[in-house]
């Protein structure tokens, strides 16, 4: 469970992120990417290579209790924002600063290897998610109950129905307790006897984070679980405040 | 600036982390310590990329014991007719070069893709560059472990004892092992940003194999010996060849693998601390 004593914080300044193309030298792909109109702003290095600034100058505070939703269109930046504050990124310059164990909950479904069985892909899965063998031994019997795999847990995954790899993977994703969770899509799927319980288990696993930090396309998600909005913009923050308002601004401007 | 940053692992962090862009040192070390300290992930990964490949097949992976097996027979018998050297002499010699060299070989060969390779990892979840590098180690020891059993058979059938002087061997592996997981380091982040090179060391392997004493025995270079003195390979070989076939190695060769470990730290531990943060970019 989640130590009360440790005020959990995630910081950034200043952060910028740029990514070289190395093998875009010549001008046609310059130009090729320039007509793509995506979100990141190209830029040339002082060595004169291409590169795509994904992220300028972010600034933001995320402290205890907030639960954060990052919108705005395809490339403004979410994926690559997520992964600068879950490490996989270091900032170019600026400064990410967190206090709290991070997860990030991008791939669910990372590492799962088909030809061992349900049982060994938990254990795998679990070192994944940075927890111990004996962390996720205690968590075993949880994980069990959830899927209702039952004997099937012993055989080589690859035998499973996409339904049953989702209760699974699903299942060990949301079974310990986060403390910055970082979500790239919020995580749902199954059948539609599995949803309702589904959704009761990841509405549990949301709450005992401190922090949250989930990036969605889905209005209704955002408004439900979160309690405020930052709207990214070709790489940039537009704006950041409370989820209804940073909501209804972005619906005024793409609804233009 | 002191920095700590072990975001990844299950410990929870009382003091603040600080993340930017900084080259230090520190942070390629403690990389690779939280790397160490992660060993059931890697050595579960290592596990399964073997299973993975044998799965459901009958030998499983003792199956490339039997191609090693064969290979080292057939070899054995043509090129100790082709040298005129007794066979007893030559298929031991020739049976432990090659275990040593398929373990140094894939090293080469496969550090290329130890980041490009792991992309789907990288991208998504942060762990210890590091975890990578022990991951392929350990799966490559455990290869090597297996084609050693052809080694017991070998001086079973001819009667070689080497005895105590054996046990030299062990240090030689770790050496051998310790270098490899540095070059792999190193290749695998050159390889990440210029893709040209796994190509290229994998062709200039194939010209090292024949240029290293492992098919012929060095004597044959009788006043040249400078031909292999002058090829690291042949000194890692031989501190492990030379104690499983009952001899202890000529100083020359711990001398020479001591330079070659120290100058393989100072490069890798060079680049990790310069451009570990930017694997990510690159993969």
């Amino acid at each position: 469970m989640t130590d009360q004593s440790t005020v959990t914080e995630l910081v950034l300044q200043d952060v910028s992120v740029s990514f070289p193309i190395y093998h875009g030298g010549s001008r046609s792909l310059k130009k090729s990417l320039m007509f793509r109109g995506s979100g990141g702003h190209l830029a040339t290095d002082a060595s004169h290579r291409i590169t795509v600034e994904a992220l300028r100058n972010i600034s933001m505070n995320i402290q205890a209790g907030d639960r954060v939703a990052l919108i705005g269109s395809n490339g403004a930046g979410k994926t690559t924002l997520l992964r600068v504050m879950a490490g996989i990124y270091e900032p170019v310059s600026g400064t990410v600063t967190s206090r709290g164990r991070i997860s990030p909950m991008f791939d669910i479904g990372l590492g799962i290897d088909q030809e061992i069985s349900g049982y060994e892909n938990i254990r795998l899965r679990g070192l994944i998610l940075g927890l111990r063998p004996d962390e996720i031994e205690e968590r075993m019997q949880d994980i069990i109950d959830f899927t209702e795999l039952g004997d099937y847990l012993d055989i080589p995954v690859r035998t499973y129905s996409s339904g049953m790899m989702t209760r699974l993977t699903f299942a060990v994703a949301t079974c310990f307790a986060p403390e910055i969770l970082l979500m790239d899509e919020w995580i749902m799927a199954g059948d539609a006897g599995f949803i309702s319980k589904a959704e009761h288990r990841i509405q549990r696993f949301v709450e005992k984070a401190s922090i949250m930090v989930l990036a969605s396309h889905s209005q209704a998600i955002c408004r439900r679980f979160c309690n405020r909005g930052i709207w990214m913009e070709t790489g940039q923050v537009r704006a950041i405040g409370p989820i209804d308002e940073i909501l209804d601004q972005y619906a005024a401007h793409t609804g233009q | 600036m002191p920095v700590t940053d072990n975001v990844e692992l299950a410990t929870m962090q009382k003091q603040p982390v600080v993340r930017g862009h900084n080259k230090s040192w520190g942070r390629a070390w403690l990389d690779i310590r939280t790397g160490l300290t992660l060993w059931p992930l890697w050595g579960r990964l290592g596990w399964n990329d073997i299973l993975q490949r044998y799965r459901r097949s009958m030998l499983g992976p003792l199956w490339l014991t039997a191609s090693m097996a064969i290979m080292v027979v057939s070899l054995g018998i043509l090129y100790a007719e082709l040298f005129k050297t007794p066979i007893n002499d030559f298929l031991p010699f020739l049976c432990v070069g090659l275990l040593i060299w398929n373990l140094m070989s894939t090293f080469l060969m496969e550090g290329g893709t130890l980041f490009t390779g792991s992309e789907s990892y990288i991208k998504q979840v942060r762990l210890p560059y590091t975890v990578y590098v022990f991951r392929s180690c350990w799966s490559k020891l455990i290869i090597f472990f297996h084609n050693f059993l052809i080694y017991f058979g070998v001086i079973w059938y001819f009667g070689i004892w080497p005895g105590a002087t054996a046990l030299l061997a062990v240090p030689g592996l770790a050496i051998l092992l310790l270098n490899g997981a540095l070059t792999s380091l190193t290749l695998g982040m050159i390889s990440a940003r210029f893709r040209d090179i796994p190509q290229l060391v994998n062709s200039v392997v194939q010209i090292v194999f024949f240029v290293t004493p492992i098919m012929w025995k060095p004597e044959l270079l009788q006043h040249r010996t400078y031909i292999a003195d002058a090829n690291p390979f042949f000194h890692l070989v031989e501190i492990i060849r030379g104690p499983l076939l009952g001899s202890v190695p000529d100083p020359k060769h711990y001398l020479a693998a001591f330079i070659i470990t120290l100058l393989n730290l100072v490069v890798a531990g060079m680049f990790f601390a310069r451009f570990r943060s930017r694997i990510s970019y690159w993969v």
